[in-house]
Parts: structure tokens; sequence; C-alpha cells
């Protein structure tokens, strides 16, 4: 286990080096002088009422006027010490940004994937424990629907149908609970739909198995059989998918805080793509980047609790 | 021409499935909106304005309705077809060509160069996509080849994995030490052998991809990203939709439906082909 422990925390550290060297090359891979682009505002044009010495004053500011290896090794001191710069377009510390816009984006992610385990769970067991097998095709393929829905489209509908028809939910902003329903469903949705799938195929081969038989053949009816027995092993793969789950939710995020006007680090994220922000862009990168990470990490010792022949190693 | 390709099975789609049937025609006629527009819109996207008509619901007359300046919203989707599908494809294109170049060489170089690249795949794969691509839209610039450019980055690594996979599945078979034994070189023997055999899982995937690249295409030109308007492209006129949401709710409608349309059929055409490849 300590072994298992130190492997995967040392491959933790690698795909963090990664991103953050990642990030650092952004900067240095964009075509011309990033400088100049963002002195040029939004556009990308660039700049032409900017000084020359106020371009050299910013190249210094971001040190890009050193040798790469010595900006390089620079940028890590710096990220390493929680250090990720200034924002160009606030002035204000990056970290500054993000600790304030991180609370609303947790508050609406947990939500969502909350949400979204239990929408997805129903739809499951819907799926397979209803009676009909036209029935339970039907509630297959509005899983299907999930994945194939822009989440973009579905923020508008939902405003349309809940806020503008219905007038149940705000449209915009972050005001108490009522205002996390929609954007919370939105990204829930979304999700749902690839949780309800991997479970519907999960418990499908599940009931397949032997011991779904030896159950059956103890006289046990469908749906103990399928939340006694199939459902603890169906949920492997969607534990593995967990980790993914997070990124969407997280990408998700940027189009739904955009469209219901929520503060978060999606939103920022926006923003800082449209001003050339690029100090906000990395610290960005290199947070998702350890939050996928670590996520990864638990999710793989949550496996091997669930399923006891990881830890063991025994065969399957 | 190798053993493989001739034993194994070819692609086939369950045509008897009405569910594929149903998105064979809709894929036909996304295509042909997008190769000729301008056999399908009974009106010029752009420039017809039929100001009598402005934000106009669905008529005889405008099937999708109109938007604020009375222009036609079906020659709208018709001509978007054009720029959203051809940026997908482009998109598709780059992640697989980039990323099965580097699977082939990390498969078949192993050791260091395998390492160097499969660690560098775990990164990309590390960042949410979408973040990703936006990132590589804050370098590469704004427009919609730079969004088509960007996705395409942004999927490299599901390319990757499969094609090292492929390679290695390959270069343990019989039929590749003989052709290394025949003195065949490095770069002929993947040519040759190693990227026919691999291609088939490949294409699969490249199919599987193209749903979730026009999906993340149009969501990059709904944030404003791509098309610049009046440039018709259906991710951006859901965004332009959005002002009069209250009163018009076709402008939004339809755009959408018509994506999530087009990513349905994809999607259970390349699971068919999928199924049928196994």
């Amino acid at each position: 286990m300590t072994a298992f422990l130190l492997r995967r925390v040392a491959q933790m550290v690698v795909v963090l080096w990664g991103a953050i060297t990642l990030s650092f090359a952004l900067v240095h891979l964009v075509p011309g002088d990033p400088v100049r682009i963002m002195l040029g505002g939004g556009s990308g044009e660039t700049a032409a009422s900017a000084s020359p010495e106020q371009e050299a004053a910013l190249r210094s500011q971001l040190g890009l006027d050193q040798p790469l290896l010595l900006q390089y090794l620079g940028f890590l001191r710096r990220v390493l010490t929680g250090d990720l710069g200034q924002s160009y377009s606030t002035g204000q510390p990056v970290t500054a940004s993000i600790g304030a816009g991180l609370g609303s984006t947790v508050q609406l992610g947990g939500t969502a994937i909350l949400a979204a385990v239990l929408l997805g769970l129903l739809f499951a067991l819907a799926g397979v424990l209803l009676p009909g097998r036209a029935v339970r095709s039907v509630v297959q393929s509005v899983t299907v629907l999930g994945v194939a829905v822009p989440s973009f489209w579905l923020a508008v509908v939902l405003i349309q149908v809940f806020s503008f028809t219905l007038g149940w939910f705000p449209a915009f902003g972050s005001n108490g609970v009522q205002s996390l329903v929609l954007p919370a469903l939105t990204l829930a949705l979304v999700t749902a739909g690839t949780i309800a799938q991997l479970l519907t195929r999960g418990l499908t081969d599940a009931l397949g198995e032997p011991y779904a038989d030896t159950a059956r053949s103890k006289g046990l009816g469908r749906s103990r059989i399928v939340l006694g027995h199939a459902l603890r092993n169906a949920s492997i793969p969607v534990l593995t998918m967990v980790g993914m789950m997070v990124g969407g939710i997280l990408s998700g995020a940027v189009i739904v805080e955009t469209v219901y006007g929520r503060p978060g680090i999606g939103r920022l994220f926006v923003e800082g793509v449209r001003a050339h922000d690029f100090p906000l862009i990395q610290a960005l990168i290199i947070l998702t980047g350890g939050l996928f990470v670590v996520v990864t990490l638990l999710v793989d010792l949550a496996y091997r609790w669930v399923d006891p022949r990881i830890r063991t190693g025994v065969p399957a | 021409m190798s053993v493989e390709t001739l034993v194994r099975r070819r692609p086939v789609v369950r045509w008897a499935a009405p569910g594929a049937v149903a998105s064979v025609l809709l894929l036909t006629v996304v295509v042909l909106w997008a190769a000729l527009p301008g056999l399908f819109a009974p009106y010029d996207p752009v420039s017809d304005l039929d100001a009598a008509h402005a934000l106009s619901g669905p008529s005889t007359q405008h099937w999708f309705g109109t938007d604020l300046l009375g222009r036609d919203l079906y020659s709208r989707v018709v001509h978007g077809a054009r720029l959203s599908v051809s940026a997908a494809l482009i998109a598709v294109l780059v992640s697989l060509v980039i990323g099965s170049a580097l699977g082939m060489l990390a498969g078949y170089a192993g050791r260091g160069v395998d390492t160097v690249i499969m660690r560098a795949t775990e990164v990309m794969v590390a960042i949410p996509g979408l973040l990703l691509s936006l990132a590589f839209v804050s370098i590469l610039g704004f427009g919609v080849t730079n969004v088509a450019l960007a996705v395409g980055i942004a999927g490299i690594p599901s390319f990757v994995r499969i094609a090292r996979a492929e390679t290695l599945r390959i270069t343990s078979r019989p039929y590749f030490d003989a052709a290394r034994c025949a003195g065949t070189g490095h770069l002929v023997t993947l040519v040759r052998h190693v990227a026919p055999n691999a291609v088939g899982p490949v294409l699969v995937l490249a199919g599987l991809e193209l749903g979730g690249a026009i999906l993340s295409v149009a969501a990059l030109s709904f944030l404003g990203f791509g098309a610049v308007p009046p440039t018709p492209e259906w991710g951006s006129m859901v965004s332009e939709g959005r002002t009069h949401l209250a009163t018009a709710w076709w402008l939004t409608t339809f755009p959408g439906a018509v994506v999530a349309a087009t990513v349905l059929a994809t999607n259970r055409l390349s699971r068919g082909v999928r199924g049928a490849n196994r």
C-alpha cells in the first residue's frame, strides 16, 4: 500500500510539473510578441498606442527580457512559493482573483456532481428495472441525449422554460439557493447522461454474470439482484470516470457561469482569454491540472476500497 | 497488403436499426447543407432583410422564423452548417494526424521517447478539454480556423493512446518480425505495415470524437471566440439569440436543436461502426 501510494504521488508530481511547464510554454508559444498582444487589448492586433517605455516596463515586469532558462527556473520557483503573478487586466495578484471565484465554482460543481450521480443512478435503474422492453429502451435512449445536447443550449433552454415562462428560478446572478438550481441542473444533466450510460452497461453486463444466475436460482427478483449484487460491481467503471467528470464539470462551468452570469473560475478563465491575461490563464491551467491529479489519486484509493480484488491482488 | 487487412472484418453498420437509418438521413441533409447551401437556403443568410417580418415566429414563408433584422433563420442555419461542420472536421483531422503520428512513434520507439510522449499526454489529459482549447485560442488568436486548431490540439491525447496501443499490438505479430528480418527499414515498416493495420480503430475513434468536436467548436463560438457576426455559425447564432430569449424562442431553439441532432446522429453511427468492428 505504501509503495503504491509513493508511486502514485511521484506520478502526481510529474504531471503537476508538466502542467506548470505547459503553462510556462503557453506564453512562449504565442506567435509574435506576448507583450505587444497584451498591450493591444483583447483583439490580438499589435499595440499602436503603447510607448516603447511601457513595453519595456511590462517586459521586465513579466521577466520576458531574461534568458529562457532563467525565466523558466524563476517561474518554477514563484509557482512553488504560491506566487502566480499579477493579473494583467485587474492588476491584482492572480491568486486573489481565483480565491474570490473558487468558492462559487466549488459550490456549483459540488451540487452538480451530487445531482448528476443521483439522476444518473435513477435513469440507469429505470432503464434496467422498469417493466417492458420498450419502456426500458426509451429510458436508455434519453440518456444518450445527455451527451449530445450542447451545454450552452441547454442552459439557454432552461432559462427560457423555468425563468421566463414559468418564473420559478432567476435567470441570472448568484443570489442564494434559488439561483443555484438552474446552473447546477445544466451541468448535472450533461454529466448524468454519461453516468447513466456507464451504469446501464455495467448493470446489463453484471446481470449476465454467473453470480447473477446464482442469485436468480435462489429465487431473488430482478430488483433485488440489481440493487443487492449488480449495482456495486457496475459502479466501478463509473468510479474510474470521476476524474474525467470533474474535468467535464469544470469545462461546463466555463459555459454555465458565463450564461447565468455567476462569478467563478470558469467565467474568470473566459475573461482571461478574452483579455489575453496570460498570468491568469497560466494560474488556472496549473490549478485545474492540480485538481485533476488530486481527484484521480483519491479515486484510485476509493477504487481499491470498493473492489478488494485490486487491493489483495487476487485475479478476477 | 498485409494478411491482417484481408482477414479482419470490415466495419459494417447495422442498417436495419431505425435509429441508424434516421441518423444517416439526418447527416446526409447536414452534409448537403454544408456542401451546397445555396441549393437549400431560400434566402441569403446575411443580406436578405425582410423588415416587414422582422422577429416573427416560424411560418410557411420562414420555417425557423426570422431574427431582429428580418433575416431568414432557416437559411442561416443551412449556411451555418458549412462553418460548423468543416471546423469540426479540421479539428478531428488535426487530432488524428498529430495524435496517431505521436502514438505510433511512442509505441514503435519505446523507452525514453515513449515515456516523454506518454507523460506529456497525461499532462494534457489532466487539463479539462474546453479549458485547454481556450488556452490555445488565447495564444493562436480568435476566429473559426484557430478555434478548430485549438479543439484539434486538445483532442490529441486519445489518438496518441489508441495509436500507441495498436502499434504495440502490431509489433508483437509475426508478420512484423518477418518484415524486419527481411531487412525492411524502420520508416518503411511503419508506413507499409504498422499504419495500415492501425488505421481501423483510429478511424473509429475519429468518428466518436467528431460529435465532441462539433460541440466544442460550437461552444467556443458561443463564447465569442469563433465566427464573427454576421457570418452564420451554429454556436454564435445561439449566442446572438440570447438577447431576445423572452420574446423570440425560435432564435436559440432551432440552431441549438440542429447541433444536438447532428451530434446525436454522429454518435449513433460511430457507435454502430465500433460495435460492428469489434
